[in-house]
């Protein structure tokens, strides 16, 4: 049994099922669909015809040279999910989860989103297949990003802004969870990463997983090696798991998840949940979150809306504690320094969130040095970010 | 001290001949701890035969929206987990009903399920009502009741199999908390007849105490359920009468609510 065969419901001590008892029925419905999805050819056909028809699968890869002299001259390659139809990596698991739902016969599919990626993704394919879509997203998210608000909108998917909490991704989940326990007998919820009860974290893996698969033959391709390392950003980390899964069983491969450190993960501003937070239980899994004593837990900081949740997904916690891979804090300086260099030297914009890794990927190289071949996921772009970078780096001519 | 055994169960097989129970459900720290005590004594002292009481956290997914404002408020006030075991102990020194917890399950990981437990049996507690806990995940909490003698009060919901159904009426001690519709905490026009069946497959599944909890707001409501369950939780009503009118208020709401305890 290599690691790549961990399937649930427990990554070591984490994960699980703490969920209201109205929940365990779909949960198992899920469970039992997505079991006899895997074993059945013709979805794993469908799936793979929506990502070469309708994505744009297989993403490319790009080697960037010119910001690779920032990183200490190692050669640095992206894996560009940002390439990909709705922008991001996040409309890989929402076709796989989409066809789920019509294969269990429902017609409503609800949906968190922090950044707008996973809901626009969500807008999209509920479009696409001709279902009832509801988006719940922190009000705080939905202003800054207006634009992916619009977006789903325009895509035929109603966004309700939450008020409650912190009012950003943490408690659009909590949202959809009371949606889904009270309209479970319609409706599917379409998780958007690889957090939450099982099976989320193994089957949102399993769509995912395609990143690191496409990516490890198209590094050996190029280069005839496996890559030295692997960098990814982690919020609830779908992106991260995606691109690592393909070299958990390649021990020459090092793997970094680069989480948001927000002001620093010292102040009290920060989203490095692995990096500052301990065991506990949120959205439905025992995993790594951030905590105060009485086991509350307590909002996170980030620039980036997709990396600005408290907790994480429990196979990243169990990758973490038996140390295959590493997970280190990134701040918002770093990763928007990071953004503008991609975008200065490559002519690449990517999404605040993937320059997280970016950041990552500068120190990295400079610790491995020249000889080093980096692989990174790029895991979404950055035009719903122009407002936001408009603001940091005063790009927007003010009358 | 040890809880009194089996104290919630005796409070519920004692109404059972006239009536049923009523179980009335209020957050610790809303509006503040002292008059949070104050509340539950008051709805303790006017029909409530077992008091639930909530503990503040911040991402409780199964409460709407009245619950959440309160315990919200409760957590902006300062609301720490000690606060729940004075709570407890202040109350059963004023009122003899026996007092349960209701709480999400991390803040208990965190405190420390044993320790958790040996303060609630302390304080004079009896028990927990685990809303996100379900007895497939939950052996260090059979061992903690079991060591204890606290009860483990499981939800079983409509969409529950008969086979969880047995599991869960096993798993439980005191009674089973029997979800009256597929949804959240809050008042309902209607009461789901969805509790009704619910209740009979519990029964069927061995269930000896079966109380029905979400959506009931009036006397009318708590009588149609005693009609075939042991007891009616009440939570979002009482809340809402707190919120508005204090204690008083509160305490007039409990009475009335109380009515549909008693046969005509």
């Amino acid at each position: 049994m290599g690691l790549r065969d961990a399937s649930g419901p427990y990554f070591g001590d984490y994960g699980g099922r703490f969920v209201p008892e109205s929940l365990v029925e779909a949960l198992d419905e899920l469970t039992a669909e997505y079991d006899a999805a895997k074993a059945d050819p013709a979805f794993a056909a469908e799936f793979a015809k929506l990502g070469a028809t309708y994505t744009g699968r297989p993403s490319i890869i790009t080697e960037v040279p010119r910001f690779a002299e920032h990183a200490g001259g190692a050669r640095v390659i992206l894996k560009r999910e940002d390439l990909n139809h709705t922008g991001s990596h996040k409309i890989n698991n929402v076709l796989g989860q989409a066809l789920l739902t019509k294969r269990i016969g429902k017609h409503r599919v609800i949906a968190e989103t922090g950044a707008g990626q996973h809901g626009v993704a969500t807008a999209t394919a509920a479009a696409l297949m001709g279902m009832e879509c509801v988006v719940y997203m922190g009000e705080v998210d939905t202003q800054r990003q207006a634009l992916n608000v619009a977006r789903m909108r325009l895509l035929g998917a109603e966004v309700i802004p939450v008020t409650t909490g912190s009012r950003t991704l943490k408690d659009a989940i909590n949202e959809a969870m009371r949606d889904w326990v009270t309209n479970v007998a319609t409706t599917n919820y379409i998780f958007g990463t690889v957090a939450g009860p099982h099976p989320f974290p193994a089957m949102v893996r399993d769509f995912q997983k395609i990143i690191g698969d496409e990516a490890r033959q198209q590094v050996l391709d190029l280069t005839g090696a496996l890559p030295d390392a692997v960098a990814a950003c982690v919020g609830g980390g779908s992106n991260a798991i995606g691109i690592f899964d393909a070299f958990l069983d390649d021990e020459s491969v090092a793997l970094y998840g680069f989480e948001a450190a927000g002001d620093g993960a010292d102040t009290p501003r920060h989203a490095a949940t692995i990096s500052k937070g301990r065991p506990g239980i949120l959205h439905g899994a025992r995993s790594y979150l951030l905590q105060d004593d009485d086991g509350q837990t307590i909002e996170s900081h980030s620039i980036s809306a997709g990396l600005d949740y408290p907790g994480v997904g429990p196979e990243h916690a169990w990758l973490a504690d038996i140390a295959r891979a590493r997970y280190l804090p990134i701040t918002d300086t770093a990763a928007m320094d990071a953004f503008r260099l991609l975008a200065r030297t490559e002519g690449i914009i990517p999404a605040i969130e993937s320059a997280h890794a970016l950041a990552g990927t500068i120190n990295l190289g400079r610790e491995l040095g020249p000889d080093a071949t980096i692989l990174v996921s790029l895991s979404g772009r950055g035009d719903k970010d122009m407002e936001t970078a408009g603001e940091w780096f005063d790009l927007v001519d003010r009358s | 001290m040890n809880p009194t055994p089996d104290a919630v169960g005796a409070a519920i097989d004692s109404k059972k001949a006239s009536g049923g129970a009523l179980i009335g459900y209020l957050p610790v720290g809303f509006p503040d701890l002292a008059t949070s005590i104050d509340a539950a004594v008051a709805i303790a002292e006017n029909g409530v035969d077992i008091l639930e009481l909530g503990l503040p956290y911040s991402d409780p997914v199964m409460d709407g929206p009245v619950i959440q404002k309160a315990t919200q408020s409760a957590l902006a006030g300062g609301f720490r987990l000690a606060h729940a075991f004075e709570a407890v102990h202040a109350i059963s020194a004023r009122v003899r009903v026996p007092v349960v917890l209701m709480t999400y399950w991390n803040p208990v990981l965190q405190y420390g399920v044993d320790r958790f437990a040996d303060d609630l049996v302390a304080a004079g507690g009896s028990g927990i009502i685990t809303p996100d806990l379900i007895p497939d995940d939950a052996a260090d909490w059979f061992a903690a009741s079991d060591r204890t003698g606290l009860d483990r009060i499981f939800l079983a919901a409509p969409s529950s199999t008969d086979q969880r159904l047995r599991m869960i009426t096993e798993s439980s001690r005191g009674f089973v908390y029997a979800v009256s519709t597929m949804g959240i905490t809050g008042a309902r026009s209607e009461v789901d007849s969805a509790a009704r069946a619910l209740v009979g497959r519990l029964r069927d599944a061995g269930a000896k105490r079966a109380c029905v909890g979400l959506g009931i707001s009036s006397a009318r409501q708590v009588r149609e359920i005693l009609d075939y369950a042991d007891g009616a939780i009440v939570g979002s009503a009482l809340v809402s009468a707190l919120d508005t009118g204090g204690v008083a208020e509160l305490a007039r709401t409990a009475s009335a609510l109380s009515v549909g305890t008693r046969l005509i």
